[in-house]
């Protein structure tokens, strides 16, 4: 049952981080950022389901 | 009709006043409208009210814990898994909200008198991130201790230190459960109620609104 419910990656350690100069950032915001902008392009580009059109 | 009698004749008092004013600014089929212009049907346009239900999870999620007490899901299986609905109704929030910016902005929705609604969304943003932070004071665990020690320095620095004290739990409670929603809520009904008023923002080479054969149901 605790495997079913269990984050699917493993989150008991440390959090991550990348640096890059005076940037610094955790691979967890980073993760979320970029799901953002695929949600947001897929948003611009996918066609939306076509409502009733009133006579 | 004794009513219609008294607005022909401008009757009725400070409440008949504020009424037709409220009329006036806002009809009952602008507020609640069944149709939408046909560019609405976009998903890009649904990041909005995502973004208000998810705020709505995040209303009762926070009511439940401040019920229960700010200790609570340390103690109890059932408090824990409201304090993570508390929690990921809020990243939601912030998830739908930036993807909501993203399209209003590259859209120029401050276009066509809107102004004000751009303005009440960011400040909304903005009160929504000070909201945020002060969750992270209140968790009461290390973790709180932490971030309330890093942030004292920098509000010294700016000189808020002695009315914003973010070393003082029980202040920063009650902005994170009472001041700082109140605000964030009513800039949100601002938001909506100025969306209704001035309409749905159109895309940059959307052709001109009013044609009914360009709208369709909501």
């Amino acid at each position: 049952m605790v495997s079913l419910v269990a984050a699917p990656v493993n989150l008991d350690h440390p959090g991550r981080y990348l640096h890059w100069g005076v940037i610094q950032i955790s691979v967890a915001n980073l993760v979320v950022i970029a799901v953002m902008v695929v949600v947001f392009v897929l948003a611009v580009l996918l066609p939306f389901p076509r409502g009733r059109r009133r006579p | 009709m004794t009513g219609q009698v008294e607005d022909s004749f401008g009757g009725g008092g400070w409440t008949g006043a504020l009424r037709r004013r409220a009329v006036a600014v806002l009809p009952p089929e602008q507020l609640l409208p069944d149709r939408q212009p046909a560019y609405v049907s976009s998903w890009i346009y649904v990041f909005g009210v995502l973004t208000v239900a998810a705020f709505g999870w995040v209303l009762v999620s926070g009511a439940w814990l401040a019920l229960a007490g700010a200790a609570w899901w340390h103690s109890s299986t059932v408090g824990h898994f409201v304090n993570s609905l508390h929690l990921w109704s809020v990243e939601l929030f912030f998830f739908f909200m930036v993807i909501h910016l993203w399209g209003k902005f590259f859209m120029a929705a401050w276009r066509g008198r809107r102004a004000l609604t751009w303005i009440t969304g960011v400040v909304a943003f903005v009160a929504s991130i000070g909201t945020a932070f002060t969750g992270y004071l209140v968790q009461q665990n290390f973790d709180s201790q932490w971030i309330a020690t890093q942030a004292k320095d920098g509000l010294n620095s700016v000189g808020v230190g002695a009315w914003f004290n973010v070393l003082n739990t029980g202040q920063m409670l009650l902005w994170h459960v009472l001041l700082l929603p109140l605000v964030v809520g009513v800039l949100v009904v601002l938001h909506v109620l100025l969306v209704r008023s001035r309409g749905v923002v159109p895309p940059l080479d959307a052709p001109a609104t009013g044609d009914p054969a360009t709208e369709v149901s909501s």
